[in-house]
């Protein structure tokens, strides 16, 4: 069993899809790449991306199965879909790397980014913030007179949309995990 | 089974269960405990080279001339960077090699140790995979996986980092059965797409198959499966720089090479077709010239074992992923299922216009009485070796690498090495070494250019010591004779830095090697002075002074496209525009 928990798609929706139809338009894809935890394995999907001139636009990596040791690396890409073919490819060459998938075009996936967000003020902007963080239904995690630190879990679009908001509401600093996906249904 | 043994012997160990005869290394302080186990046996020759660079290649001219891995044993630090252009260059040519490297132990990396360098972060890029080895127990697995990757799939170099307290320390040593790897490339293609070529194939009016170093790769049987099929099918054939000799220069559907300095037919060939049936090649930049040109009209086949070179830079309409051997056996499976049918009519008429192109007769050059063309010393070499029963042909980089593939004719696989993605100067000599250490009867030549040999000349101390009657075939034009060709070409024939000023005396440096120097710039004494070099049963450095403005025809210009070839020196003006100076 897969630890991506994805089922093998047919060839038409397959990583290694061989006959794209080659456009200019610039697309963005998710990738889920399944490798190996060994030393270094992110050297070589970095090293992939910096040295064939992709894009990486976010990129998280943790252990899934630790018996396996086995890594899911979730990147976020773009490029035409000629480029995005030639990555797919590129990726599934690495030794160390057990499977690629393209959630964006493998089914409908769910995508969720946590970010946390220092936001300081007082007085009536401090209620303002606090109050449309009710609305994101975001946390928060600490507090002082002067000072919040926000939660916030969901796509990267909803939390591109909090900071919107925080930025004239005083906020100083912003840490983001960067996206983690999964295809929908089982 | 498992045993117990030291890191050391186990390298020894891995390598004697891999089938490995040679070692071609240099050794240092981080890999003296292997050094210590290679002195107590005598299965595995140790090659000594000059420098680790050397080691490499000549590991690259081992695997190209045997279809067996080549190894190389080199020390950590500046043995394992000296390595780092002989790994790139097996990358970029898919040369199945092994290339160990010594490390300092384990508890002192990251302390900027004496001859200590970050290897397998330097090599990542240019290696196929690389293993830093962190425990003994570790060692044989990582060593028979190392075999199996460079090995298996689209061949390439692998490096493994062997830290010297793990090759001290005792661990379990395993077999190479017991070798578990998840990495198993996929080796048939696609019958669907096999039977859509086929299909291609029977309608096709102007089909051409276009061959690369994949072929040469996947073994004796791919070479053997693309002949039966090039001759049931009459189509034409040409072939890249690496796939030479995969099918004969005698055979009758041969167009030679193609490419930037291939042949007119060759290229014509490619520009109009109708049907393209790519064959372990990658649409290389020297191959396609303008993309947006290339071969227009045509269906365009790639029959490729790495699914990344499809559609990389040329769009594919029928791709198929796997291993060429394989992909062939199964078009003629379904080619004669189908009844062996092809557009005869057409194909002639196809055939009609290459012998229209053929009389052009793109190689012709103007010979002299005085001088000594480089086409044609290499017309006489190729006259005076033709019939030896196993000759193998390296080369250096430039315009004597073009030349030796226009004028040499290759009957085999295997027996055509150099340098042709990386376009390493310095590749031959120590190639030419590696091939002759695997074939020690045969006639081994280098075709070089003098400022190309000069790169690695120490090498010829390698051959002199193991006795390897290597012939070093210097075409000398005191020039570095491509570069110069593109500054004429491109930069209004200001020479900047391409001339050899200085040259050593190669017959008094063949001497002082040991090795035989032959001198010859005069073409009437050139017969007997290349006999000269055949009889002598030894290393020897032919210095064959040749003209040294010759220009390499024919050629397609950098952002041209095939049907815009140069043919000869009346066509060269202003031929590179300002798009096409950017280009290499």
């Amino acid at each position: 069993m897969s630890a991506l928990k994805i089922k093998k798609g047919s060839n038409s929706h397959s990583a290694y899809n061989l006959r794209p139809t080659f456009s200019d338009v610039v697309e963005r894809h998710t990738l889920a790449v399944l490798v190996e935890n060994e030393p270094g394995v992110l050297a070589r999907v970095i090293g992939l991306f910096s040295g064939r001139g992709y894009n990486i636009e976010s990129l998280t990596v943790a252990e899934v199965d630790h018996t396996g040791h086995l890594s899911r690396i979730t990147i976020v890409t773009t490029g035409t879909p000629q480029v995005i073919v030639q990555i797919k490819a590129q990726l599934g060459r690495i030794v160390s790397v057990h499977e690629v998938h393209d959630l964006t075009v493998e089914g409908a996936s769910v995508e969720r980014e946590l970010a946390i967000m220092k936001v300081v003020g007082t007085g009536d902007k401090r209620v303002e913030a606090l109050r449309l963080a009710d609305i994101f239904r975001a946390n928060v995690v600490d507090s002082t007179l002067e000072s919040f630190i926000f939660e916030i879990t969901g796509a990267p679009e909803k939390v591109d949309a909090f900071a919107d908001l925080m930025r004239p509401l005083g906020l100083v600093e912003m840490a983001r995990t960067g996206v983690a996906a999964l295809l929908r249904g089982d | 089974m498992s045993k117990e043994m030291t890191g050391a012997k186990m390298v020894v160990q891995a390598l004697k269960d891999q089938g490995v005869d040679t070692v071609f290394g240099y050794p240092g302080g981080a890999v003296l405990p292997i050094y210590d186990e290679v002195f107590q046996q005598n299965d595995i020759r140790h090659i000594l080279v000059r420098h680790e660079q050397g080691a490499v290649h000549a590991a690259e001219g081992y695997a190209r001339s045997t279809g067996k891995p080549g190894v190389a044993l080199v020390t950590s630090g500046p043995g394992a960077t000296n390595a780092v252009t002989g790994l790139t260059d097996a990358l970029m040519d898919s040369i199945p090699i092994i290339v160990l490297t010594g490390q300092v132990p384990t508890f002192m990396i990251g302390s900027d140790a004496f001859q200590e360098a970050d290897t397998v972060g330097i090599t990542r890029p240019c290696t196929k995979h690389n293993w830093l080895v962190k425990e003994t127990d570790a060692l044989s697995g990582i060593m028979h996986e190392a075999f199996h990757v460079a090995t298996s799939g689209r061949p390439g170099p692998v490096l493994v980092d062997i830290p010297k307290d793990v090759q001290f320390a005792t661990g379990k040593y395993t077999g190479p059965k017991a070798m578990q790897s998840h990495y198993q490339p996929q080796v048939k293609g696609d019958l669907e797409e096999i039977t859509e070529l086929v299909a291609a194939m029977e309608k096709a009016k102007r089909p051409v198959f276009y061959t690369g170093g994949g072929v040469i790769n996947s073994g004796p049987a791919a070479s053997q499966l693309l002949r039966e099929l090039v001759d049931a099918t009459g189509f034409p054939i040409t072939s890249t720089l690496m796939g030479l000799g995969a099918y004969p220069a005698s055979g009758k559907n041969w167009l030679g090479m193609l490419g930037m300095h291939g042949l007119y037919e060759a290229n014509l060939a490619m520009h109009d077709c109708d049907l393209m049936i790519n064959i372990g090649a990658r649409f290389d930049d020297r191959i396609t010239g303008r993309i947006d040109a290339f071969s227009p009209k045509s269906t365009k086949a790639h029959i490729d074992i790495d699914p990344s070179s499809i559609n990389k830079v040329v769009k594919t309409d029928i791709p198929i992923v796997g291993d060429v051997a394989h992909v062939l056996e199964d078009i003629l499976k379904v080619w004669k299922s189908r009844g062996r049918k092809t557009n005869a009519d057409a194909v002639a008429k196809w055939h009609g216009q290459i012998n229209e192109w053929r009389k052009v007769n793109c190689l012709a050059y103007t010979n002299s009485e005085t001088t000594i063309k480089p086409q044609y010393a290499l017309q006489r070499l190729e006259e005076l070796t033709r019939d030896h029963p196993s000759r193998y042909i390296c080369t250096e980089v430039g315009q004597h690498q073009m030349w030796a593939a226009q004028y040499l004719g290759f009957e085999d696989p295997n027996r055509w090495m150099t340098s042709g993605g990386l376009g390493t100067m310095g590749y031959g000599t120590p190639a030419s070494i590696g091939v002759q250490i695997a074939h020690p009867d045969a006639l081994v030549i280098n075709v070089a250019g003098e400022a190309s040999w000069l790169m690695n000349m120490q090498e010829m101390g390698t051959a002199v010591q193991y006795r390897a009657p290597v012939k070093q075939f210097i075409l000398n034009n005191e020039r570095l004779g491509m570069v110069r060709q593109w500054q004429e070409l491109l930069h209004g024939e200001r020479y900047s830095n391409s001339w050899s000023e200085a040259l050593p005396d190669f017959v008094k440096l063949a001497e002082a090697f040991g090795a035989k120097g032959i001198y010859c710039d005069n073409p009437a004494d050139l017969d007997d002075a290349i006999r000269e070099m055949l009889a002598y049963d030894g290393p020897v450095i032919f210095d064959c002074v040749v003209e040294k403005h010759e220009n390499c025809f024919p050629m397609i210009p950098s952002g041209k496209a095939h049907n815009e070839m140069l043919l000869g020196e009346a066509e060269t003006q202003g031929v590179i525009d300002a798009k096409g100076s950017v280009l290499v």
